[in-house]
């Protein structure tokens, strides 16, 4: 019996936080044990931590693959892996009631892998598995083939554009930064994902760091850059780690370093850990913030490209910018152009999340709708509730609502919703999703993250802000919505740098698309959604009610009152509205409106 | 000043020197030794280096990583990502804030046994509402929950 065996753990953050470690240890010990019976299996096993597959909502996930016979399982738990390698492994069957079903299928088939191609398939530690599957071919070509013009050439012809937020069409901003003389040109791979709802970025890391570094070496001979940085968020430690990893591992076989490839181009990358400011990711702060200063931008031009790092010519791109240039090279710029819509080419990343089926991390041809996201790919709203909206770009961006399902989604379809690409997070809210709390919930975090460098961002997101609040909590005032208007607009006119422009979004599209909900907050003081809890009233449905006496020491203000397995009452007048009763209660006795 | 801490200052001293290391780096190195940024030692650098403390105060209050007072032995990190958000973060805590007796601003216990922070997004949105309690991981939390979760850490 000398079967070939492989089995994949998801070992990505959402992998690791369903249990993967342990899912991995107790295949370890399980294996150990079968194989005192059957010593080959373990000969030919490989147990491999794969990177993020994508469809995290299933995690922990495991292939199990023997003979080139692949069995994909879902909701993995430690106690199940006995069971699993007994019956699947060892007796050769697979748990029909364990495996993934059409939909896991279906959601993966909807879409195109560039950037998400080998992950999950491979080894992010090993650089032989990213050499299997051609690995560092497309930078050994331009190295040693292509001249810095032909590659920029290519990379301009591919239609490639910054998939950080901006858009801009990354050939072009190459072809700036090498027109510039000077002894020195940095490159930069901003890894500084800082959306709230973004993870797209961490998992290219996490599952593929060396489509990154590949990236940037392209990068840096197109440009004549003999010195590179990564500048990455000190919150994700494991895509610190495997980043390290991968860089040592790269240096030892001298794809950095000096000479690369037998030429005379000298090439290597720095990490630089970011310390956790969301405005680091605009460009002229992210410089700052690796010069050691405090991140605060600065005015452009001049752009980065002629005047960045210390003074000199600077690239800075994003991860999966960076992760598109080795598969552009590879297969040409006409291929990569093909895929697609007219002025946006290629394909995007997606962290799809929020009510919705299935979560996870998903890769989609530029102009795929909306629509087919959501429902096709997403498999509609969790819980079969209604769908509200879509918000996209994270604060910078906006909220779509439902009369623009069929949008296309690219970089000029969001935009001309009031809305953006951003890096590409996509979170999709139903019915129950308050639309002025979550502009509230934006503003929160851009006015926390505002450098307070300029006036018009660090005061206008905290009046914004201000205003949000009050209508929240019952305290609107006529006129509010007009004045949140005027003063969005002039944020949005008047800011230095990127973040200030595009903080008032959340809230020009809220009042846009779902101005009746504003009304209702100031005129009626409802909150149709019945998030905003201060302009809630609860009270308990006696005959729902069974006695538990749950809600009573769950609420902090003793407003609850009631004997033990009679109907509780909710005294309103110590009531603070905090929905802790709401959150206790097993019964659905407690009532909000 | 402590020997000790001397020592420890001098080391990320001559460390930053051989590696160029910029303001930032010699921050995250003194509180990965001393655990939050203290005044003494912000001092004691800037005297050691010659740069003013107030470059160094610049620095530390700009960016969410750095501490400028102690913090618990176990860290609470509840995630306030928009997904989180959306799924009741917030209920969680409040819940927390309630549970550990902190009041309005306060993030560490009298007793020192817990700091409770936010965090933008940890990026593990399938899992929301998500917290982090020292490295390990609470996927799809509940208030509720997340009062028995702490529980193993208060002894």
């Amino acid at each position: 019996m000398n079967r070939e065996i492989t089995v994949n753990v998801c070992m990505g953050t959402g992998g690791i936080a369903a249990g993967g470690e342990q899912v991995m240890k107790a295949l370890k010990q399980e294996f150990e044990a079968a194989g005192i019976k059957n010593a080959k299996i373990m000969e030919n096993c490989k147990l491999h931590k794969v990177g993020c597959r994508g469809f995290c909502a299933r995690d922990v996930l495991v292939d199990v693959t023997i003979d080139g016979e692949t069995s994909t399982y879902q909701y993995i738990e430690e106690k199940m892996v006995k069971r699993l390698v007994q019956d699947h492994v060892v007796g050769g069957k697979p748990i029909t009631e364990w495996l993934v079903g059409d939909d896991y299928h279906t959601f993966h088939e909807k879409q195109t892998k560039i950037v998400l191609h080998d992950l999950g398939k491979i080894d992010p530690e090993s650089i032989d598995e990213y050499l299997g599957v051609d690995g560092y071919k497309a930078a050994q070509k331009v190295v040693a083939e292509m001249t810095p013009e032909e590659v920029i050439k290519t990379i301009k012809d591919s239609g490639l554009r910054g998939r950080g937020g901006g858009g801009f069409p990354a050939g072009v901003k190459w072809a700036f930064c090498a027109a510039n003389e000077s002894d020195q040109r940095y490159i930069i791979c901003n890894a500084d994902e800082g959306d709230p709802g973004a993870f797209m970025d961490r998992s290219v890391i996490e599952g593929n760091p060396h489509a990154v570094i590949e990236g940037m070496i392209i990068g840096a001979y197109a440009i004549g850059s003999s010195l590179g940085y990564v500048y990455i968020r000190a919150e994700y430690p494991l895509a610190v780690d495997r980043l390290h990893t991968a860089l040592n591992a790269a240096r030892e076989r001298g794809y950095l370093g000096e000479k690369l490839f037998g030429t005379d181009f000298n090439f290597d990358i720095k990490v630089k850990l970011g310390a956790g400011a969301f405005v680091c990711g605009e460009e002229t702060a992210l410089i700052a913030s690796i010069e050691g200063e405090r991140g605060m931008p600065r005015a452009k031009p001049p752009f980065p490209a002629n005047k960045g790092l210390w003074g000199k010519p600077t690239i800075i791109n994003n991860v999966e910018t960076f992760a598109n240039v080795p598969p552009i090279i590879n297969k040409g710029a006409d291929w990569f152009a093909s895929i697609g819509s007219e002025k946006s080419k290629g394909t995007k990343v997606i962290a799809l999340t929020g009510k919705i089926r299935n979560t996870g991390l998903i890769e989609i041809p530029m102009g795929m709708t909306l629509k087919e996201i959501i429902y096709d790919i997403g498999g509609g709203i969790e819980g079969d509730k209604l769908f509200k909206a879509v918000q996209t770009g994270g604060p910078s961006g906006g909220c779509i609502p439902q009369q623009y399902i069929d949008l296309p989604v690219h970089y000029e379809g969001l935009q001309s919703v009031g809305s953006m690409m951003g890096s590409g997070g996509m979170v999709v809210l139903d019915e129950t999703d308050c639309m002025v709390a979550i502009a509230k919930f934006f503003l929160t975090f851009t006015q926390e993250e505002s450098c307070g460098k300029c006036v018009p961002c660090r005061i206008g997101t905290k009046r914004l802000l201000e205003i949000l609040t009050r209508i929240t909590e019952g305290e609107g005032r006529k006129g509010d919505i007009e004045l949140l208007q005027q003063l969005a607009e002039d944020v949005r006119d008047s800011s230095l740098c990127g973040l200030g422009m595009s903080a008032p979004n959340p809230v020009i599209s809220t009042i846009k698309y779902f101005r009746h909900e504003y009304e209702a907050h100031i005129n009626q003081k409802k909150c149709p959604s019945k998030t905003c809890n201060k302009l809630l009233t609860f009270f308990i449905r006696e005959h729902q009610c069974v006695g538990c006496g749950m809600c009573i020491r769950a609420c902090a203000v003793n407003a609850i009152t009631g004997e033990k397995k009679q109907p509780h009452h909710i005294d309103q007048d110590k009531c603070i509205k905090c929905g802790s009763c709401f959150d206790a209660c097993k019964f659905n006795a407690v009532l909000k409106e | 000043m402590e020997k000790q801490m001397e020592e420890v200052l001098e080391s990320i001293y001559q460390k930053s020197v051989a590696h160029g290391d910029n303001i930032i780096t010699v921050l995250q190195n003194m509180q990965n030794e001393l655990g939050y940024i203290q005044e003494e030692a912000v001092y004691w650098y800037s005297k050691r280096a010659n740069i003013p403390a107030s470059q160094f105060y610049g620095v530390a209050t700009f960016y969410s990583q750095f501490h400028l007072n102690p913090r618990g032995k176990n860290i609470i990190t509840v995630c306030s990502g928009t997904v989180c958000h959306v799924k009741g973060a917030q209920r969680i805590v409040s819940k927390l804030k309630e549970e550990l007796k902190l009041k309005d601003k306060e993030q560490t216990t009298k007793d020192m046994n817990f700091t409770l922070e936010n965090v933008n997004c940890v990026g593990a949105c399938s899992i929301a509402p998500v917290v982090i309690v020292n490295e390990k991981v609470f996927g799809k939390q509940s208030p509720d929950k997340m009062v028995k979760n702490i529980k193993p850490y208060k002894e």
